[in-house]
């Protein structure tokens, strides 16, 4: 039962910040030290949403799509987004500078709409605002 | 900094703690939250420094780094004491300033001063400021005057006194007794009686036994958790041991998302502190109680909020839902008999000891006590927390404490409650906010979050976005939430779309019906409150979709077309540079005309017309007028 299976996602989680995400070669190391199948490591590490099993940017901006944020307009952010770094939401640049993807609410609601950038959070956004964000992002 | 071993010394402490510090000394406070850190705070807090250094005044004034006092919309936020003077939306130039008029001469800047909208006049205290006023701040009253890194500001409020209280003047019984005549009821959504469900916990005869925060929070449009906890994480700490104790368990986790990492890193630092000062391990105050607490962090599951999917996300497994023909109160992480509070539920706890439950149970309405705290967000001036006693009107909340809606628009709905709540129309906005009285209504309390409509919101799609919402956040585990979300869906898109048909409604109606019934979880069970609320409340606004292919609030993409108004067009040609696919055509004194065909109703034109002419217009449900035969165009000026 308590066979440190409560560890896994944090684990998973440090790999993450470690690697940007989750290799198969961390995925079966984790299995073998956890004495897990690798089916059961792969269920958790696809069910969340900020794990990833594929290579991310170093920049991942993840822009809020919930309520708020919607009827503040928040399309014309993620438009911008788009035109500014030329991919779509669920990709990542070919040069690994940015991932870019939609999320539920950060909880900026406030001061809709907004974002994050790795763990940075970016609100009362505008389109103008959006290119200075993005240079400043290396 | 040695343990501290009976309550005499936590008092001793305390008077230590207070009587170095001089009430008079100039004390700046600036909210460092997460919403005016996002809007420069550290900026700001740098800068303040900074130039305290340079005018030689280290000694003579404190800074203060606190937790979010709630009127984020106005960030950075700075309270300057013993006078109370706020300042709003503060930028680092503004510092040098402060410090020599304010600091230095006494003087008040009216510049950064909150003004009233509708007199004009300049609100130089923070509790007058008419957004405070009209709140009742128990729980983030008390935030700005903390820094949550600091256990001695939590002590220097009274901290850890109902704790001690608890342990040395109490029994289990007497607290559990204490919180059950409070009818504490929870925060988290469901609105469950706290004493309640610690009792079952305590009475099932088996060890250890769990103690759990729920700091997940999920709902779409709500960000109160987190005020409390990166604001006043001790208060939390508080009320979770206090728990404990009652409770009888040794061991407890805070689960707290991922979105939130200064909630981490405050609660983290705050655990510590509270193990230094001996308010958690072992032999807490010396008498003879031990609790450890875990850390751990979600990953961005919105189901895993769920209590029974949130102790399976605890134990590493992948955070679903499971049946709960036992409760998790008996069985949970692990099997072993397992609480969770969410956090503003805990923060309340150490009210309620302190100061009884008659006190408590003066606040607030027949069957909810208390207040509660909102995220008030969407169309409405005043964005921020609010908290207010229950029982306060949606009126109330939304006009006197949000100031109204923005921009003369009308008011339309309110959605309460997160995607398990409902829309509430215009009709019922004295309607006393409380557990009861909202779920009346086909809404719910939830978990606070209040996201005001004006009358540019298209309730059915407003219905549509959270069962999109539900439908990627379902976990699939059962047929019913996953089906039929995903054939809601459907159908909400074809009507969103203008290709809705005879009888969507009532296919809506019934798969609420069965979502209602035979799902596993809550998620499933309330997913259809914002699609039966708004059936019940905005019925016409279907039917004009699905009949008359028309959009009432001008939303719709598909359904609505954009017409410039011959007789309002100044031939200005800025609409016609902005469209992306050039469907403009016109000219230099030459009326513009879209081109329908070619439009991709993105409405740029709509937004770049200048409003003074206001030639562009949105229609919906009737066919756009023809054009102006081509030699009609010109425009004649000074003729109207
Ligand atoms: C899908 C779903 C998500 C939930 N998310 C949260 C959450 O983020 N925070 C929370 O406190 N409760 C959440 N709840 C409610 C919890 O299941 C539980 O009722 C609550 O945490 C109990 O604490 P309380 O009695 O103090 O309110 C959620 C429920 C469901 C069905
Ligand atoms: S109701 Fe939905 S979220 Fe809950 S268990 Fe069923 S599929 Fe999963």
């Amino acid at each position: 039962m308590n066979n440190g299976q409560e560890e896994l996602l944090l684990l998973l989680q440090k790999a993450q910040n470690e690697f940007g995400y989750l290799s198969e070669e961390s995925v079966a190391e984790l299995a073998k030290s956890l004495a897990l199948p690798i089916s059961d490591i792969y269920g958790v590490a696809t069910f969340y949403s900020f794990l990833s099993t594929k290579p991310l940017g170093r920049n991942v901006i993840r822009i809020c799509k919930s309520m708020p944020c919607y009827l503040k307009n928040c399309q014309i952010i993620i438009d911008t987004v788009e035109k500014e770094i030329g991919i779509k939401p669920g990709e990542t640049t070919p040069d690994g500078k940015f991932s870019f993807q939609l999320t539920n609410c950060i909880g900026a609601c406030d001061k809709a709409p907004a974002m994050m950038i790795n763990s940075d959070v970016y609100d009362d956004l505008t389109p103008g605002k959006i290119s200075e964000i993005l240079k400043a992002c290396k | 900094m040695a343990r501290i071993n009976s309550n005499t010394e936590l008092e001793e402490l305390r008077q230590e703690i207070l009587s170095k510090r001089d009430q008079n000394k100039p004390r700046i406070a600036v909210c460092a939250g997460t919403g005016c850190l996002a809007s420069g705070a550290a900026k700001v807090i740098a800068a303040l420094k900074e130039e305290i250094k340079k005018q030689g005044l280290n000694a003579d004034v404190d800074i203060k780094e606190t937790g979010c006092p709630g009127f984020c919309e106005r960030g950075p936020i700075m309270v300057i004491y013993p006078e109370e003077i706020c300042y709003l939306q503060v930028k680092p130039d503004d510092i040098p300033e402060i410090i020599s008029e304010t600091i230095k001469e006494r003087k008040v800047i009216d510049r950064l001063l909150y003004t009233d909208p509708t007199t004009g006049e300049k609100v130089t205290h923070e509790s007058e400021i008419p957004f405070y006023k009209n709140q009742k701040r128990l729980l983030i009253g008390t935030n700005i005057n903390i820094d949550p890194k600091s256990i001695e500001d939590y002590l220097a409020i009274g901290g850890y006194r109902a704790l001690a209280k608890a342990l040395f003047d109490m029994t289990p019984e007497q607290v559990l007794e204490e919180v059950k005549r409070a009818n504490l009821r929870g925060r988290g959504g469901g609105g469950f009686p706290a004493a309640k469900k610690w009792e079952t916990t305590r009475n099932v005869p088996r060890e250890p036994k769990y103690v759990i925060v729920n700091a997940d929070e999920g709902d779409p449009g709500a960000f109160m958790d987190r005020a409390v906890l990166e604001g006043n994480p001790h208060s939390v700490l508080e009320g979770l041991v206090i728990s404990a104790y009652t409770i009888g368990s040794h061991e407890g986790f805070i689960y707290v998302r991922q979105e939130y990492p200064l909630a981490v890193e405050n609660v983290d630092i705050a655990i510590k502190q509270a193990e230094e000062y001996g308010f958690l391990g072992q032999n807490i105050l010396g008498s003879g109680f031990d609790f450890i607490v875990n850390v751990h962090r979600g990953a961005g599951a919105f189901v895993s909020g769920e209590s029974s999917a949130l102790m399976t996300a605890i134990e590493g497994k992948v955070g679903e839902p499971r049946p709960k023909y036992i409760r998790t109160a008996v069985s949970g992480i692990w099997e072993r008999p397992s609480n969770l509070n969410n956090v503003e539920t805990l923060a309340n706890v150490p009210l309620i000891i302190n100061n009884g439950a008659e006190w408590f149970t003066s606040i607030g309405t027949e069957g909810s006590k208390g207040t509660k705290i909102f995220s008030l967000v969407g169309k409405v001036n005043n964005t921020g927390l609010v908290e207010v006693p229950m029982g306060m009107s949606l009126r109330e909340i939304i006009y006197n404490i949000g100031g109204g809606i923005p921009g003369d628009k009308k008011f339309k709905a309110v959605q309460t409650g997160g995607p398990s709540g409902g829309v509430i129309p215009e009709q019922y906005l004295d309607t006393p906010v409380d557990f009861d009285e909202l779920t009346k209504l086909g809404s719910m309390m939830g978990s606070g979050g209040m996201i005001v409509m004006d009358e540019d919101t298209c309730v059915v799609d407003v219905a549509r976005y959270f069962v999109d919402f539900l439908c990627d956040e379902s976990c699939g585990k059962c047929i019913p939430c996953r089906e039929g979300l995903k054939h809601m869906r459907e159908v909400l898109n074809n009507i969103v779309e203008g290709k809705g048909n005879e009888g969507d409604i009532e296919l809506l109606e019934e798969l609420s019906r069965l979502m209602t019934k035979a799902s596993l979880c809550a998620l499933g069970t309330s997913a259809a409150n914002p699609v039966s609320t708004t059936i019940r409340y905005f019925g016409d606004e279907y039917q004009a979709h699905i009949k008359e292919s028309k959009c009432p609030a001008l939303v719709c993409k598909e359904l609505v077309s954009y017409y410039i108004e011959p007789s309002k067009c100044q031939a200005c040609m800025i609409c016609l540079r902005n469209c992306p696919v050039e469907a403009i055509s016109g000219g230099k004194n030459q009326i513009h005309v879209i081109d329908q065909a070619k439009c991709i109703k993105c409405g740029v034109c709509f937004d770049a017309c200048p409003t003074r002419f206001g030639a562009v217009i949105k229609i919906s449900g009737e066919p756009v007028p023809a054009s102006l035969p081509e030699k009609e165009r010109s425009l004649v000026r000074g003729k109207k």
